[in-house]
């Protein structure tokens, strides 16, 4: 049996990537939170979870103007307009106290996900080294 | 790496936070500068923000400005007008700066609005120093790793 990071580390790594890009995404919208006409977007962070995982079919595009099933590629497309709870009346939609929840609930869930990698590397350095 | 993009992001708030700051308080000490005439009297100034958008960016043509090409998303001072509410004119014959008919023109400074916006500014500045100190802790942890 050997040892395989793809099995040991699972999906944590994907899971800090949107982590921290959906820190981004958070930090912009309170970036613009004094912006006319901004609207506050956020990153689908479960529907994205998912899709990294495959355990569903994915959409084939046969056609050139089929449009294809939204995929964690990075792309800008993957941020989702919050829906605002009391839009301004300049048209900006960032609540900067819902973007401060969402960044520091975001914070801790990133914190979490890297203890948990952080303690598989050390699992597989003690299988290493045999202690 | 998207966490050191949020430098860029949130230095670009803090910058634009540091010139609204500054023009409120150049509002401010001039809310009683008074004129002799309508055109030579000091007008209230607000800065206007946009949002720099990362899809404009890749495209290259778009852009105006060279400068925005640094930071991949934030916000930027598009610049700074005039206030168009109408001067105040009052009656003191007996100042220096007075007109014939005894009118000295001040300032459409509005104090009230100003200190609003003086601390929406400071808050904004604050709020973004926050996002910038917890992305840090981020980036430090991430480098930690394995340790």
């Amino acid at each position: 049996m050997s040892i395989s990071f793809a099995n040991a580390l699972g999906s944590l790594p994907q899971a800090l990537e949107l982590r921290s890009r959906r820190a981004e995404a958070l930090s912009a919208n309170l970036a613009n939170a004094d912006t006319p006409g901004y609207l506050a977007k956020d990153l689908p962070f479960a529907e994205m979870m998912a899709g990294t995982q495959h355990s569903t079919l994915p959409m084939r595009t046969s056609a050139a103007l089929h449009i294809a099933q939204s995929s964690s590629d990075g792309a800008d497309g993957d941020l989702m307009f919050r829906i605002p709870l009391q839009p301004a009346v300049d048209g900006n939609t960032v609540d900067s106290q819902t973007e401060m929840a969402a960044f520091a609930e975001n914070t801790v869930a990133f914190e979490a996900s890297f203890s948990v990698l952080n303690g598989r590397f050390k699992n597989l350095i003690a299988a290493v080294r045999g202690e | 790496m998207a966490l050191l993009d949020i430098f860029a992001v949130a230095g670009s708030a803090m910058s634009a936070q540091t010139v609204r700051l500054n023009v409120t308080a150049s509002n401010l000490a001039n809310a009683q500068s008074a004129s002799s005439s309508v055109g030579g009297t000091y007008r209230a100034r607000h800065p206007v923000f946009a949002a720099i958008h990362a899809s404009a960016l890749s495209a290259k043509d778009l852009i105006p400005d060279d400068s925005d090409i640094a930071s991949p998303k934030g916000v930027k001072v598009l610049g700074i007008i005039e206030s168009k509410t109408p001067l105040e004119l009052r009656y003191e014959p007996s100042h220096p700066l007075a007109d014939k008919n005894g009118y000295v023109s001040y300032p459409n400074v509005n104090v009230v609005e100003e200190m609003a916006n003086m601390i929406s500014a400071s808050r904004g500045f604050q709020v973004n120093v926050q996002i910038m100190q917890s992305a840090r802790d981020m980036a430090e942890r991430l480098l930690s790793l394995g340790q």
